[in-house]
């Protein structure tokens, strides 16, 4: 039956059927077809039916990945592409952890707390976002957040590294050792995201947005740097 | 009026060249140039003060620009840092070595005003005071024995909290008085917000290096770096907002100089006491404003 007729038909039976109880089912002839989608292609539309295994280790390898464009920069646009803040977030926090404990005769005198450290590492990556877009940047607003907070992790491996350090005595040349490393990582950092950030800017001012960046990375040198652990 | 130098002679000569290309072309409303731009159409050349024509030109045009978004927008933020790294590198060269009887607004902002220097150089010297502090005391202390380092974070916060306030809210003060006597006494244009707060931000700058040398533990270099500092950026002050007070009445005109170069000489010294000390002991670390830390500390002494 087409199905035009069919509708018409069926509109009929039920208008004459409306002033009418009914006890019982009516029998209505005619095919329904609902669309079923399709198992599509892309595995991210059909995500909810992988196991949970899949979907962590697929976000952690995509920061594994950017892990390694920040210890072997080179110009590439992945990072850029596909930020997220995941990221980021290990490693402040990681950061900020390794710098408690601290020596505890006073809680002044002492060195950064976990929250001074967090407002430090997202408020300053906020601020120099917003200085690189006011001066006509044309990255986006959470992919240099993305940029910055991984280009956090040489410095966080400075920071791994001077607490073992430490763990050997904290004399003179444990100091050097320390400065050493952590000047290097800092450079490292600096030059990172330089690589990734200063691309987006005019020739002009450059060294405009690079200042601030440098000026963040020295900070967070001198946090590592200045760690003193307990007497 | 300043006498033209061999040097300035020669760009002014450009100058004139455009003024005479175009003579119909607009100029700031200020007296200085208005004049020159007369002087520049009939061929009478007196030089007062800027130097390049087009470039006022181009910033009369972006101050036009700037007021047609509204303060919610970000292009009216953007507006504020429209400056290459040669232009802020000149302006801060303008605050540290500037001849006397040139006006640091007039001349080496050239009414652009822009944000990116004030902020960042206030940054920065939170950062080289805490530091720098940190770094003294510990020398200070390295001869006795239960000496046991501390990084003193602390003290970044309190040096944000007294440098921006410092470089925020006493612009605020001295641009709304200077607006109010102007509009009593009727005086021609004061100098906007923006440019009180560039100006005051440029003159800070020069505590940067001064807040490095500030680690050798010399007290009577201390002091003479302070008098240098203030000098310089004293004088940056003084010479921006004279013309400006000095139509009005003696006593308010000496007065307000007076209050602008006590507030600055009370930064100076009270960070120099806060952070630098010479005593064994550590102070209360207080949110108070400057003059009660350099009281506190004086007492203590």
């Amino acid at each position: 039956m087409p199905i035009l007729h069919r509708n018409r038909y069926l509109t009929t039976i039920f208008a004459g059927l409306s002033d009418v109880s009914i006890s019982g089912d009516i029998p209505v002839e005619g095919e329904i077809n609902v669309p079923v989608g399709t198992p599509s292609h892309d595995d991210e539309y059909s995500t909810l039916d992988e196991p949970v295994k899949d979907t962590i280790l697929r976000d952690l390898k995509a920061v594994g990945k950017k892990f390694v464009h920040v210890m072997y920069p080179k110009k590439s646009s992945t990072l850029l592409r596909d930020w997220d803040l995941w990221g980021p977030l290990l490693l402040c926090v990681t950061l900020a952890l390794m710098l408690q404990g601290g020596s505890v005769d006073s809680k002044e005198d002492g060195g950064p707390q976990f929250a001074e450290v967090f407002v430090i590492i997202w408020f300053g990556s906020v601020i120099i976002t917003l200085n690189s877009k006011l001066l006509g940047g044309t990255i986006s607003f959470f992919q240099s957040l993305c940029v910055l907070g991984y280009c956090i992790m040489p410095l966080t491996v400075a920071m791994v590294v001077c607490r073992l350090v430490l763990l050997g005595g904290s004399g003179m040349v444990s100091f050097i050792v320390r400065l050493i490393v952590v000047t290097a990582s800092f450079s490292w950092s600096t030059f990172a995201s330089t690589a990734f950030l200063a691309d987006s800017q005019p020739s002009n001012r450059k060294a405009l947005v690079v200042y601030p960046v440098f000026l963040f990375y020295f900070v967070i040198g001198w946090m590592i740097l200045t760690f003193s652990p307990s007497a | 009026m300043a006498s033209p130098d061999d040097l300035k002679f020669q760009e002014f000569e450009e100058a004139t060249d455009l003024l005479l290309a175009d003579p119909g072309a607009s100029t700031l409303s200020m007296s200085g140039s208005s004049s020159m731009a007369l002087a520049g159409a009939t061929g009478d050349i007196k030089l007062d003060m800027s130097d390049d024509e087009g470039q006022e030109e181009s910033s009369e045009l972006l101050r036009g620009e700037k007021q047609t978004s509204g303060f919610w927008t970000f292009e009216y933020y953007q507006s504020f840092f429209n400056v290459d790294t040669m232009q802020v590198l000149d302006r801060v060269k303008g605050s540290v070595m500037h001849l006397p009887g040139r006006n640091f607004i007039k001349h080496t902002l050239q009414s652009s005003p822009d944000l990116y220097g004030p902020f960042w150089i206030c940054v920065t010297l939170v950062f080289s005071l805490a530091i720098s502090g940190n770094l003294s005391t510990f020398l200070n202390s390295l001869g006795s024995p239960h000496y046991h380092y501390r990084p003193q974070f602390h003290r970044v916060t309190i040096a944000a909290v007294v440098i921006f306030l410092y470089a925020w809210l006493v612009p605020l003060g001295v641009w709304g008085f200077l607006t109010w006597r102007q509009r009593e006494e009727r005086q021609q244009s004061g100098y906007s917000f923006l440019e009180t707060v560039c100006v005051y931000g440029y003159s800070l700058f020069i505590y940067i290096p001064t807040s490095v040398l500030w680690i050798l533990p010399f007290e009577w270099l201390r002091w003479l770096l302070i008098l240098v500092a203030m000098v310089i950026s004293g004088s940056v002050l003084v010479l921006t907002f004279w013309p400006v007070v000095r139509d009005d009445t003696k006593v308010t005109a000496f007065a307000t100089v007076a209050t602008i170069v006590v507030l600055h000489a009370l930064l100076s010294i009270g960070c120099k006491m806060y952070f630098f000390q010479t005593a064994t002991h550590t102070p209360v670390p207080t949110l108070a404003p400057n003059h009660t830390a350099a009281v506190l500390t004086n007492k203590t002494h």
